[in-house]
């Protein structure tokens, strides 16, 4: 009852920031519209389970990335109006068409079978940091590693990019 | 009436042809960046609730890297827009044509 009541609010709360994000004219009502679907999101995360990922979704996402995303928003100007007018004829109406297309065939197969068969086996998971770091440094511990190596090649590219000149200047 | 993992499931559907359709009507770079993050999240949110279904921590591992792939993108996404709007003075996607050929 609790989960379902939780549902109905942040489902809609969710929904209303994706919208905010995508049709907001001010860039930093699309960040904040982004940040209230994250933190719903998070919510989520917790009425199933996920505790290590919600507080995971709120330091990194909510936190880190949208405020890298307003600061940036802040640095490039937030006063330039955007040209809405589309260029391409029939761009809009062919994208929504998929689009609704997209989200039928989506909601059809959620209804009908969404698992790839696998068995239900063991306990209800619980998403502690424990469990999590456990299972990450047992069994994925190679792909573990290896988003070291990312972070890294995303470090040193963004240094690259932000020594870069051109050489006539 | 209990929440069901369909309903989750259908709640990251229509978040991520939200966010799929911010990708196809702005152009304004940092909105369509953002509609990525959006349908990212879309993503996890199904995955945590299959992994609830299904017994298994293996959908909030998922969750994890996806989010220091997000975390990757959006740094050097965000140093390139950056870059462009040095040069360029713009973050509009139409205004950005050197490579047309």
């Amino acid at each position: 009852m609790v989960e379902l009541v939780l549902f109905i609010i942040f489902g809609a709360a969710s929904v209303a920031g994706a919208v905010t994000t995508v049709w907001a004219r001010n860039p930093v009502y699309s960040a904040l519209g982004l940040m209230l679907t994250m933190f719903s999101i998070a919510v989520f995360y917790v009425s199933s389970a996920g505790h290590f990922v919600a507080a995971v979704q709120v330091i990194v996402y909510a936190g880190a990335v949208m405020t890298l995303f307003l600061f940036v928003i802040m640095f490039i100007g937030v006063d330039k109006v955007e040209d809405r007018r589309e260029t391409l004829p029939l761009q809009r109406p062919l994208a929504m068409g998929l689009l609704g297309l997209l989200a039928a065939g989506v909601l059809v197969a959620g209804r009908e079978a969404w698992s790839t068969g696998r068995v239900r086996v063991g306990d209800p998971v619980n998403g502690t940091a424990e469990a999590i770091g456990e299972r990450l440094f047992d069994e994925w511990l190679l792909p573990f590693e290896v988003t070291a190596l990312l972070l890294i090649i995303a470090a040193a590219g963004t240094i690259a990019l932000a020594f870069y000149r051109r050489e006539d200047r | 009436m209990t929440v069901t993992p369909g309903w989750y499931m259908a709640l990251a559907a229509v978040l991520f042809v939200i966010g799929a359709s911010g990708i196809l009507v702005r152009r304004n770079a940092l909105v369509m960046f953002m509609s990525v993050e959006l349908m990212l999240n879309a993503v996890n949110l199904s995955f945590v609730a299959a992994g609830r279904e299904l017994n298994t921590l293996d959908g909030q591992i998922s969750v994890f890297f996806v989010m220091v792939v997000a975390a990757a993108e959006v740094v050097v996404g965000l140093a390139i827009i950056v870059t462009i709007f040095r040069r360029r003075a713009t973050a509009s996607v139409d205004e950005l044509s050197e490579l047309k050929g």
